[in-house]
């Protein structure tokens, strides 16, 4: 809020931002952007929101949203994904969902398709609380998961669970362009009932005689163990797939059988994988300190359980900012990058990668990286 | 045994067991924070934001009925009247903004939402002090040194004698004739309340020291500057000059009056800043500190300094809101980051803990407050008006 964002490189500022610079004299010290927000929300530009427009429950614990995003969104590609920051009791998160609509959509609007997943807070309070009606905070798309415009690429699809979206929107996209080819999907899910997004793609499959979908339930029926992806699975299902450019997404687990499978075959080239950065690191059961790194210093050094994080940095010869020294006033207040800290007041362990972290009472918990 | 020296008759273990009642208050309090309190600031702040963009309509809208335009509405009285109710709307506004969201945003109680756009680093308020130079003066200096002379620079703000304690000089001679100027000027005052230029009134520093801070705060003052008294005012004579060919009055008119509504405006706001905040720490019965007497202080015992130092004002919801919630000083000082929202609820329990330890509770009505610290500010411009503090006793002193 404070400082005006910079107009970005290499375009000349439009007649809008040239306005606004003179209309923020009015509405010095915030901006022309937070009066429109009373008017609609979506007007904004010192923030981009989203109104959830449609909600849509695709099975019993996954949920799609549409999204109307405000003026200053620019069209994604298929594949890409969004950050969302989700207000819950009363606190804001941000996670990252792929676009499971294709950019050739003709209402401005996106989807993402959530699927609540086991101790996952924010994705059941998804898939759970927000109604129509309601503004969310959404980033610009992101990613490099997409496929080429240029060359014809035969693909391959290997997805599981939530995994399903980047690929179906990539589908549709290819579909709505006119230029699907024999493309070849490998959908793994625990049972029926389970696929997101399942019926459509049946109906896909039946409408594209192109479009190869093989859906393989892994806990329903009696060969359960051969549902896993193997190579040989592979080879029955799609005896081509050394020809073919392999777009994978899905848990961890699958993506390192996917990848082993490629590199023994030599096709690591042609495999591109998504995967979803955790945004927790583990809490160690014996949290007592650990390798302190302060990024911005390039500094790296060692702080135990009960030494705060303030103390740690000034031993390594730093001299961040600091006023009262038992977090009351908030001057050290910094960003924890990865890792855990423990609130040496409450005995809180924060473990969130963006929680604001005050160093003046906040000791390592394990290794952490702070943004100092 | 007691080894502390504040005045009051409690045992050092005693002081540690208050101090961990209050720390037990504050986690419970900070452990059930969610949708509501969050609700509560966004409703805040969008009511703000609303008032002052309307008043400052409804202020454009009242010139349409001077007297010059000739129609059946056209008379000094309603214009004059849609105007005050602007020029109150906007001060409403502004007293919204400095007390009851920015003071607090400033002071991280919303920082636990985490919401990039409500977040005490990146808060710039309504005022001539630039925010983070204004968290340092008071979030650091303020709150940790509270009432400490040559410590808390808020102890009668380098102009003032508010306790006894401090010595006496003939300056302090003068100091009703900076009562009333603080309270008319209060953003000005605030803007420079900096330990620096403190420093350099006495001496102790060159100016060059700090300039690039004047810059700073500089920068702040003309933008200030530049939207009450030059921009609103400016595209309403703009708009005038045109219509000054039929109708007979003059745009240099029309930028006074705009610029006339929007001082009384931030003068409403001076105004209840002050009182405000001058029942904070002044009133009869705030204690004040020396450094000797804080030594090795504990966590507890720095409870027990806010305790004893800060004064609340008894009032409606309103009143609570609109004074930002500082009106519960002491529950304000006790926990400076926990969400103002939620201090009324825990009044009552500060309160009742206070008797307990049978530690005085300063709580009154806004004019008892005031009145005293009026009283004490003239008696205290003459030498005298009470015992200069003394370390070593033991028992309890007022100022």
């Amino acid at each position: 809020m404070r400082q005006p964002s910079p107009p970005s490189p290499g375009s000349a500022p439009s007649i809008w931002s040239r306005l606004s610079t003179l209309t923020d004299y009015f509405a010095w010290p915030l901006r022309t952007s937070h009066y429109l927000e009373l008017v609609n929300p979506l007007w904004t530009t010192h923030k981009l929101q989203a109104r959830v427009v449609k909600v849509w429950d695709e099975t019993r614990d996954a949920r799609t949203l549409t999204l109307r995003p405000g003026l200053n969104w620019r069209g994604h590609r298929a594949g890409q994904h969004v950050r969302i920051g989700i207000p819950a009791n009363g606190k804001h998160y941000t996670r990252t969902y792929t676009i499971s609509s294709p950019p050739e959509r003709d209402d401005d609007c996106f989807t993402i398709t959530v699927k609540a997943i086991d101790k996952g807070t924010i994705s059941h309070h998804i898939v759970r609380n927000i109604k129509v009606g309601d503004y969310l905070p959404i980033g610009l798309p992101q990613g490099d998961f997409y496929l080429p415009d240029a060359q014809p690429v035969q693909p391959l699809f290997i997805t599981a669970g939530s995994g399903i979206t980047p690929a179906f929107s990539m589908l549709n996209s290819l579909i709505a362009q006119g230029r699907l080819p024999d493309t070849c999907h490998l959908h793994y899910a625990p049972h029926e009932f389970d696929v997101v997004l399942g019926k459509e793609l049946k109906a896909l499959a039946q409408k594209h005689d192109r479009y190869h979908l093989h859906l393989l339930y892994t806990r329903d029926g009696e060969d359960k163990r051969h549902a896993r992806f193997s190579t040989a699975q592979l080879d029955a299902l799609c005896p081509d797939w050394k020809e073919r450019d392999v777009y994978a997404c899905g848990p961890p687990a699958l993506l390192e059988a996917v990848e082993h499978c490629f590199e023994q075959a030599g096709r690591s080239r042609h495999l591109h994988i998504e995967r979803f950065r955790a945004p927790f690191t583990e809490i160690p059961a014996d949290a007592v300190g650990g390798r302190v790194r302060f990024a911005q210093s390039n500094v790296d050094t060692e702080g135990d359980s009960e030494t705060p994080l303030l103390k740690v940095a000034e031993a390594a010869g730093m001299n961040p900012p600091h006023g009262c020294r038992m977090g009351i006033c908030h001057t050290c207040n910094t960003t924890l990058k990865s890792g855990c800290v423990r609130d040496l007041r409450t005995g809180e362990i924060l473990n969130e990668a963006g929680s604001i972290v005050q160093t003046c009472i906040c000791a390592a918990a394990g290794d952490c990286e702070l943004d100092l | 045994m007691k080894s502390h020296r504040y005045p009051v008759d409690l045992t050092d273990e005693q002081i540690e067991e208050f101090g961990r009642e209050l720390d037990a208050i504050r986690d419970e309090v900070f452990d059930a924070r969610g949708d509501s309190d969050r609700a509560y600031i966004l409703r805040v702040i969008k009511t703000q934001r609303s008032l002052a963009v309307i008043g400052r309509f409804i202020i454009y809208l009242s010139l349409f009925f001077i007297p010059a335009w000739g129609h059946a509405l056209a008379s000094w009285p309603v214009m004059l009247g849609i105007m005050a109710l602007g020029t109150v709307m906007l001060g409403v506004a502004k007293i919204l903004e400095n007390m009851e969201i920015a003071h607090n945003v400033l002071h991280a109680q919303w920082d636990w939402m985490k919401d990039p756009e409500i977040q005490s680093n990146t808060w710039e308020w309504d005022t001539m002090s630039p925010s983070d130079r204004w968290m340092h003066s008071h979030n650091v200096v303020h709150h940790t040194w509270t009432n400490v002379l040559e410590k808390d620079l808020d102890v009668g703000y380098g102009i003032m004698r508010v306790t006894p304690m401090q010595k006496w000089k003939p300056a302090y001679l003068l100091q009703p004739v900076y009562f009333i100027l603080l309270m008319l000027l209060f953003e000005e005052g605030v803007a420079l309340h900096e330990q620096a230029i403190d420093d350099h009134l006495k001496g102790k520093n060159k100016f060059a020291d700090f300039k690039p801070l004047m810059k700073r705060i500089g920068y702040k003052i003309w933008r200030q500057v530049a939207k009450d008294y030059i921009a609103w005012p400016l595209a309403a004579a703009l708009v005038a000059i045109p219509i000054s060919f039929y109708v007979p009055f003059s745009p240099l008119m029309v930028f006074a009056m705009v610029a006339g509504a929007n001082a009384i405006a931030n003068l409403m706001r001076n105004i209840w800043a002050f009182i405000i905040i001058f029942c904070g720490h002044f009133p009869a019965g705030a204690h004040n500190f020396t450094l000797e007497q804080i030594e090795g202080e504990t966590r507890a015992r720095w409870y027990l300094r806010q305790m004893l130092g800060s004064c609340n004002i008894e009032g409606g919801r309103l009143f609570h809101i609109l004074s930002g919630n500082l009106s519960h000083q002491i529950e304000h000082h006790l926990f400076p980051d926990m969400c103002s929202n939620r201090y009324k609820e825990v009044a009552p329990r500060v309160r009742a803990l206070a008797d307990r330890y049978g530690i005085p509770y300063n709580s009154a009505s806004l004019l008892r407050q005031f009145g005293t610290t009026w009283l004490k500010n003239l008696r205290l411009a003459f030498p005298g008006g009470g015992e200069p503090y003394d370390g070593n006793r033991q028992q309890a002193t007022q100022s």
